[in-house]
């Protein structure tokens, strides 16, 4: 699969991974700042998400993100990255991601996403449309139940969606061993009758490739696959996390020893096609991307009432009458 | 007033001719398959549904009828049937997921109160859930532990669902189309003991009925008995004693409890001044008490004794020996009209 790859996909996938380490840096600071709320760092998942992608089409494939992945989706369109910075803010917006792009909005409720996920390729299976659903989700999230029953789910019903776990280490301060006692999450494949593939996803190239013969593989209705993507997540959990408390030092020097951003250069540089320049262009456009969505988002315009827009196609008599109220309180009248 | 009339002149003259008599069960049956015929997007799912057509057998002859990609036996987990039902929804299908019974719900609430109910707002408006989950609940039938909790109340305090409530077999059918037909996720809570204990005449051919809409079961002046599902049977048999004292005693009957009738149930309070209402389920935080707030907040001035709650108890639902005490019945309610006909104006 790697070999369909061309050299200006592989320059592709290292822009998109530096935009994506460039607005997770971006973020954090407007959050130390005090201008947006918690936000989760895509540092040390760059590969894994842009190799993902890159195995996706995005006119057929839907992706349904945990939270730290949208900032790495640039193959969906800088939408995405708009859209997320409006979520980091806190505008309602933020969770509308607009037709026709194939991606779910951030989900908090951990592993819920897999169900969906299940439940949306199910869909495609039924209405015979092309297309996978691949849904991201973490090392601690496969210890929850939606884990288990999405598995078992995509097993019997032979669906065409992809599992990629994301296994950075660590579900906050808490390591994979304190998890599973299993083998790998991988593995878990078993118990639901799919295949398990681990990869190394720290190589956009090898998680490109898995997840592009999960897909073929989907797409030929042969159902589900599970695969775990080993990277290291090199920072916080999230802005309201101390991982100095936690993670050997040594254990993250290793680790960012082994940064995708550095290893991935460092091999576009040895097959000849990138250099210093280009290196300064991609970062240049990974801060004008950032720019750009943050100037979207935070010029979004917002009233207090929209808290009451969307809960229902139709508001109920009682939404309307505390939406009069609402607005007649904030007017000042009585 | 002109819809109580015309629901007594139903009564009266027996079954219409466009009319047939059908249990709950029946109804529901009936609906499900004229839904499935009328659009090819509607799907049935759950635990047990298409083989034996469900436990209550409300799902029988769909599989048959529609084939095994739109009547689907599901593995044993009730967070997958909702979690499910919520990408198939997103993906442009109309799913019908069945909660074999309400109380296993707890076992997928975080998808129903984190995900289904919320997928809307949360997504602006992109992702409408326009997914009806139909489940039995209430007492009466001695079932095992957790068959026969009402959750109503709890449901009610997720904003973003939509709670049904059907008391009649006719109801069924109405407020069940439109339960599928709306592009929101509605809980269509169905009374076991209602699904063969219910029976009456259904519309034949296409009958709706809006949500929201309560309807008197039976007229009154003197008390109102506010219920809702099976309590309505209940509360009507209470009302019929009560008629035979000369004692005019009326039924309002919710439908909905999202949404909710509060023109109706002000009303009814102007009318009669006194107000029973009847749940089965723990009292404290319920619906019963929503109502009550209701009142106190539209009606205050029309009351002409405080408002009486026959509730379940602050207690989980009792094992089968002690159900009968728990669940209201004529008797509680009885009492409870009495101490209001007695109370000082």
């Amino acid at each position: 699969m790697a070999s369909t790859l061309h050299n200006e996909d592989l320059v592709g996938m290292l822009c998109e991974m530096i935009k994506a380490r460039i607005a997770s840096d971006r973020l954090w600071s407007l959050q130390r700042q005090g201008r947006i709320g918690t936000i989760a760092p895509i540092n040390g998942q760059e590969a894994t998400v842009v190799g993902a992608s890159w195995a996706l089409d995005p006119d057929h494939d839907w992706v349904l993100p945990q939270y730290r992945e949208p900032m790495g989706l640039g193959r969906y369109g800088p939408e995405i990255l708009h859209r997320f910075a409006a979520w980091a803010i806190g505008h309602p917006q933020g969770g509308h991601i607009p037709e026709p792009l194939r991606v779910f909005p951030p989900q908090i409720s951990l592993a819920t996403q897999i169900l969906h996920a299940v439940g949306l390729a199910w869909a495609l299976k039924l209405r015979k449309e092309p297309g996978v659903a691949l849904t991201f989700f973490g090392d601690g999230s496969s210890s929850e139940g939606d884990f288990y029953e999405a598995g078992n789910l995509a097993g019997v019903l032979e669906v065409p969606v992809i599992f990629l776990c994301s296994n950075n280490q660590w579900a906050i301060s808490t390591p994979t061993s304190r998890q599973t006692a299993a083998a790998g999450f991988a593995t878990k494949a078993e118990a639901f009758g799919i295949p398990g593939v681990t990869v190394d996803g720290n190589d956009p190239l090898a998680v490109f490739e898995v997840v592009g013969a999960a897909r073929d593989r989907a797409l030929a209705g042969k159902g589900a696959t599970l695969i775990e993507a080993v990277n290291y997540r090199l920072g916080a959990h999230t802005t309201a996390d101390d991982p100095t408390r936690y993670v050997p030092a040594d254990e993250l020097a290793a680790a960012k020893e082994r940064d995708p951003l550095i290893v991935f250069r460092r091999q576009l540089e040895d097959r000849g096609i990138w250099d210093q320049a280009m290196q300064t262009d991609a970062e240049r456009a990974g801060e004008r991307a950032i720019d750009d969505a943050w100037a979207w988002a935070s010029n979004l315009p917002l009233h207090q009432t929209d808290l009451f827009d969307h809960v229902f196609a139709t508001p109920t008599l009682r939404q309307q009458q505390q939406r009069n109220g609402l607005t007649e309180y904030l007017r000042g009248t009585p | 007033m002109s819809d109580q009339t015309a629901t007594e002149a139903q009564t009266a003259s027996g079954t219409l001719r466009n009319e047939e008599t059908l249990a709950m069960v029946s109804a529901i049956n009936q609906t499900l398959m004229a839904e499935m015929h009328r659009d090819e997007r509607v799907m049935v799912f759950g635990e047990d549904v298409a083989l034996s057509g469900g436990v209550f057998r409300a799902t029988e002859g769909l599989l048959d009828e529609f084939g095994s990609e739109r009547v689907v036996d599901m593995p044993l987990a009730e967070a997958a049937i909702l979690g499910a039902a919520a990408g198939l929804a997103a993906g442009g299908m109309i799913p019908l997921p069945e909660i074999q019974f309400l109380g296993f719900s707890y076992q997928a609430m975080h998808q129903l109160a984190g995900q289904i109910a919320r997928f809307r707002y949360r997504t602006q408006g992109r992702f409408s859930m326009g997914i009806t989950i139909r489940a039995p609940f209430g007492g009466g039938v001695r079932t095992p532990e957790l068959h026969s909790d009402s959750l109503e109340g709890q449901l009610a305090n997720i904003a973003g669902l939509k709670i049904v409530t059907p008391a009649t077999a006719a109801d069924a059918k109405g407020l069940l189309t439109e339960a599928i037909r709306d592009p929101d996720p509605v809980v269509f809570l169905e009374p076991l003991r209602g699904y063969r204990g219910i029976k009456g005449p259904v519309p034949m051919g296409e009958h709706r009925v809006p949500f929201g809409k309560a309807r008197w079961a039976s007229p009154g002046d003197d008390v109102t008995i506010i219920a809702w599902s099976y309590q309505v049977e209940v509360a009507v048999r209470v009302s019929r004693q009560f008629a035979e004292q000369g004692i005019s005693v009326g039924v309002l009957d919710l439908r909905s409890l999202v949404p909710l009738d509060i023109a109706s149930i002000v009303a009814a309070v102007e009318r009669t001044g006194r107000v029973v209402i009847v749940e089965e389920a723990v009292p404290t935080g319920g619906f019963a008490a929503e109502i009550m707030a209701t009142i106190n907040e539209h009606a205050f001035y029309s009351l002409e004794a405080p408002p009486i709650r026959v509730s379940g108890f602050d207690t989980p639902y009792p094992v089968g020996m002690l159900e009968d005490t728990y669940v209201p019945d004529v008797r509680r309610i009885e009492a409870a009209v009495n101490k209001l006909i007695n109370a000082a104006p």
